[in-house]
């Protein structure tokens, strides 16, 4: 027994053992020598991921009274949290330690948050799951506010709370009604009942609703949105990175968890409100972008509309769907990290990057960063030869598949939409005067430097070949089930 | 070495440009501005292998390469040249090398990142005109795009911003419907390769709805009439090479991609919307020309008479009979050469006098004797005189419109008034006259460099003008089997 737990969970020990040693060694190594912990940290996502790659790709183990499971689905998103998180650490360390931030807590919460992320993909109980929202969230409400000297932080780490607690309790409500009608909270279980018992539709559909209300706004789809842009402008720049980029992993693990594999039988019933909400959070996200003014709420934007494509090859309910949405997140996270990467390198050089004009000229005093924002944006915009085309492309292609030619062409104009703000990005580094005069004085960590060059060349290497990736996400949505 | 010949011609340009991007930041000016046109001459040379090794008498691909590239969607880094893509690599080539060549004349920041941006630009153009697989297509469609945007944003005039956001929008919003119009193939075929796509067997109704999709992407591009509005302010902007490369190749692969993809793959599509589209080019070639006689403005004018002409390629294209295709096909040749050595005539009086108001000009020939005549060839050659190839294009395209219907031939042949009309009065007002002012008496004669960019174009426009079967000898098998595709019912 204890060997089966050991050999499935043991990354997630290591994450939790790792978690509060960082904390408990954070009172001695004070902000100069935090670097240690940062050692550290890195080392403990090595060693989780090392144990993690271990565990075999085919088969489905399961743990803990076979409430905790460890599939292909699991090895794939965690896999890229324990990268994601790595690439997170590497760019905030000096911006952190500049703010006075980089301490035990931090390196504690962030670890904290991966467990949850890791709980909630590999989830196979229903309580199991929620332990893993929770344990997510609350780090997330803590380290918005970490900063807590600044008036924003505070308010964006309230805003974030309460609607996040709301969202929480409609993911409660809904899985108590599945245990009320079905008599178990176990994800197959529930699945085999609902296939077999006579129950009453209207609890079902409410139980269904609540439980995609919860996964939308977790997720940040609209029409429950309204956190996402807030979020992202109150906290700091790193901890904005860490919200929009590896928390991700965990809402598309939640929503194949909960809706592929518990409640599919009710595919007809929740596609529909899936396609809804993906195509509302492409328009919405995009159009509403077109007007910001300030970098953080164009990315939150931005995102939006990102979650509404990978919500659209969900809502197809087919492997294709599937794979084409694993696929579309792994890019995403690289090229969100990649973006803030490049806002947290120019705001340590010459302050706080905020508007978007504060962006302008860049190419005249510093061309190669620039190049790299031209890159970013392009495959955000989801331009050829970069990563971002093929991600949309697979995600129309599973669309079209399935029939849905409608849907598809909304889709493509959508993302039109995107490539005009994605465009004026690239505008005001490349073709405005600079306004602010500049201070490139200050030096740049060699080591965030070279990070922030191999993930934007990534974006392209993996756009001249993305056949590999794409494989790893078609072979494990096949093994999914 | 026979068997790459495709990648090299179209890698070589993409490699030397990235690597005149990097090492030119050591390098004067002076070094960069020879080291490119080394680049550039290279990029050309390497392209004159396939018109040497082509076989005029093979009607399919030639050259071809297959290897798979995106195993999950079986897309395959698939190329293949023929009749109808090889005169267009060609001028690609030779177009890119002569506006490098000029570059120095007029661009005075960054030149090295401008020479680049061509030599890029024409390697992907070339992969456009080369790829048989849908998706390579579009990745090197929508690739060019990139240097062309910054090409106009980064050297153009005043007004550029707007200007290069339109275009790039206006080609996206075509190509992506386009990129549906592929995947929706590619989810009844099973593949991405163009050839497994004119086999593909499909009903009226959806046939009309892929035309429409693939006639957004390549009306943009040609542009046809009402699509057209991005392009004479995307000209009016861009630097003179711009211009050049978007007049002399951009606008053809709008119409070489009527003839690879739109044209075979929906044939009866086409012939449903047939009237329509000709409809269309007619209002393209009186409507637009009309618009080109009151330009004040001498780049717009030659923009708009670009519009006016490529209204005759897709007339010609879409009358379906060989004259017309034959026609077509050289009139998108020679308006080539023509609008390149147009616009750079233009360039060449925009450097010495930074203005393109015609009413600034009068006279120019008093003062710049071997421009004048130059321009004046060119000029004649736009309206289609006899003996250059602008006449041989018009006069095929009539013919085969004479053969559908008198009265498309009589608006077509309008145009051979209206063109005559702003190419010559342009000629009177600017070149031809008294001095206007102490400018113009001023004015120094072309210099070596323009007078072999000149000089070249218009022999070129001669030759083919005199001896179309240059380009007709090449292209003839390619076209037969593709008319035959086209006339083939595929319900």
């Amino acid at each position: 027994m204890l060997t089966n737990i050991l050999t499935v969970a043991l990354p997630e020990i290591i994450i939790l053992i790792s978690a509060m040693s960082v904390l408990l060694l954070g009172v001695f190594f004070k902000n100069k020598n935090a670097s240690s912990l940062f050692g550290i940290t890195q080392l403990a996502l090595l060693i989780a991921a090392y144990f993690t790659s271990q565990l075999p790709i085919e088969s489905k183990l399961l743990a803990f009274n076979d409430m905790f499971v460890a599939d292909s689905l699991s090895l794939y998103l965690k896999l890229l949290s324990y990268f994601g998180l790595s690439l997170v650490l590497i760019y905030s360390r000096d911006y952190l330690l500049k703010k006075n931030l980089l301490n035990g807590e931090f390196f504690s919460l962030v670890l904290f948050a991966l467990l949850g992320i890791n709980l909630i993909i590999s989830s196979y109980h229903l309580l199991t799951l929620y332990m893993g929202i929770e344990l997510l969230s609350l780090s997330l409400y803590t380290l918005v506010a970490i900063d807590r000297k600044r008036k924003e932080a505070t308010e964006a780490a309230m805003k974030y709370f309460i609607l996040g607690a709301v969202a929480s309790g409609f993911l409660l409500y809904g899985f108590s009604m599945l245990y009320g009608i079905t008599g178990s909270l176990y994800l197959s279980k529930i699945s085999e009942q609902i296939g077999v018992t006579e129950i009453n539709p209207m609890i079902l559909s409410f139980a269904l609703v609540f439980v995609t209300v919860g996964i939308a706004f977790k997720f940040g789809a609209a029409p429950f949105q309204l956190w996402v842009p807030d979020v992202y402008q109150g906290s700091s720049t790193p901890i904005t990175m860490f919200i929009g980029s590896v928390p991700k992993f965990a809402s598309v693990a939640m929503l194949i968890r909960l809706l592929y594999q518990t409640l599919d039988h009710l595919v007809m019933d929740w596609q529909l409100m899936l396609l809804v909400m993906a195509i509302t959070s492409m328009l919405l996200g995009n159009i509403t972008a077109i007007a910001q003014t300030k970098i953080k709420r164009l990315l939150a934007y931005s995102t939006i509309s990102h979650v509404g494509f990978m919500l659209l090859g969900l809502a197809t309910g087919t492997i294709t769907g599937i794979s084409a949405a694993l696929f579309y997140i792994a890019t995403y996270v690289l090229m969100t990290l990649a973006s803030f990467g490049l806002i947290i390198r120019l705001s340590n050089q010459r302050g706080d990057i905020d508007k978007i004009s504060d962006l302008s000229g860049l190419v005249k005093d510093q061309p190669w960063v620039a190049f790299l924002l031209l890159i970013i944006f392009l495959s955000l915009a989801g331009i050829p030869p970069t990563i971002g085309f093929y991600a949309k492309f697979s995600i129309i292609q599973a669309t079209l598949q399935f029939g849905w030619i409608w849907p598809a062409v909304i889709a493509v104009i959508s993302a039109l939409i995107g490539i005009y703000y994605y465009l004026r990005m690239i505008k005001i580094a490349y073709f405005d005067d600079t306004i602010k005069a500049t201070k490139t004085s200050k030096s740049v960590n060699n080591e965030l430097n070279l990070t922030l060059t191999m993930n934007v060349l990534a974006l392209i290497v993996l756009g001249l070949f993305p056949s590999t990736l794409m494989d790893i996400a078609t072979l494990t949505s096949a093994l999914i089930f | 070495m026979m068997s790459f010949i495709l990648s090299i011609a179209i890698w070589t340009p993409i490699c030397l440009g990235i690597l005149l991007l990097i090492i030119q930041k050591k390098l004067s000016t002076n070094v960069v501005y020879k080291l490119g046109n080394i680049f550039g001459f290279i990029a050309f040379l390497i392209t004159i292998p396939l018109y040497i090794f082509f076989d005029t008498t093979y009607s399919g691909f030639q050259f071809q390469e297959i290897s798979p590239w995106i195993s999950h969607f079986s897309i395959q880094y698939h190329l293949g040249l023929d009749g109808i893509s090889l005169p267009l690599v060609m001028l690609t080539s030779f177009i890119t090398w002569l506006v490098i060549f000029i570059s120095s004349n007029s661009i005075n920041r960054s030149l090295g990142s401008y020479i680049a941006s061509f030599l890029i630009l024409s390697g992907l153009m070339i992969g456009v005109f080369l790829a048989l697989d849908a998706i390579l297509y579009y990745v090197f469609w929508e690739a060019m795009l990139i240097p062309m945007f910054l090409l106009i944003g980064v050297w153009g005039g005043p007004n550029r911003v707007y200007a290069t956001i339109k275009f790039f929008l206006y080609t996206v919003l075509g190509s992506l419907l386009m990129l549906v119009a592929f995947i929706y193939l590619f989810n009844q075929t099973g593949s991405f390769s163009i050839v497994d796509f004119y086999t593909k067997q499909l009903s009226l109704n959806t046939q009309v709805f892929l035309f429409i999709a693939f006639f957004m992407a390549f009306a943009v591009k040609i542009p046809m009439w009402p699509m057209h509005t991005w392009l004479p302010d995307a000209h009016v902007e861009a630097p003179t090479g711009g211009s050049v490369i978007l007049a002399a190749i951009m606008l053809k692969l709008g119409a070489y991609s009527f003839i690879r993809f739109a044209m075979p793959i929906a044939p009866d599509g086409l012939l449903l919307l047939k009237p329509y589209l000709i409809a269309i080019s007619l209002i393209a070639i009186v409507y637009i020309a009309l618009v080109a006689i009151v330009q004040t403005d001498m780049k717009k004018l030659i923009a708009y008479s670009s519009i006016s002409h490529m209204g005759f390629v897709t007339l010609g294209l879409f009358m379906l009979n060989p004259l017309g295709f034959e026609g077509g096909y050289i009139q998108m040749i020679s308006h080539g050469f023509i609008s390149a050595a147009l616009f750079f005539s233009i360039g060449v009086l925009y450097d010495r006098m930074h203005t393109r108001e015609i009413k600034d000009y009068g006279g120019v020939i008093n003062s710049m004797p071997l421009f004048g005549s130059f321009f004046v060839l060119f000029a004649m050659a736009n309206s289609g005189l006899p003996g250059t190839s602008g006449f041989v294009g018009e006069f095929l395209v009539i013919l085969g419109a004479m053969q559908e219907n008198f009265w498309i031939a009589f608006l077509a042949a309008l145009t051979l008034i209206f063109g005559a009309t702003y190419s010559l009065w342009l000629v009177k007002r600017t070149i031809f006259g008294v001095v206007k002012n102490k400018k113009i008496a001023g004015l120094v004669d072309l210099n070596a460099k323009e007078f072999f960019v000149m000089s070249a174009l218009a022999v070129l426009t001669l030759t083919i003008g005199i001896y179309p079967a240059l380009i007709t000898d090449i292209t003839n098998q390619s076209s037969i089997v593709m008319l035959e595709l086209i006339q083939q019912s595929k319900i």
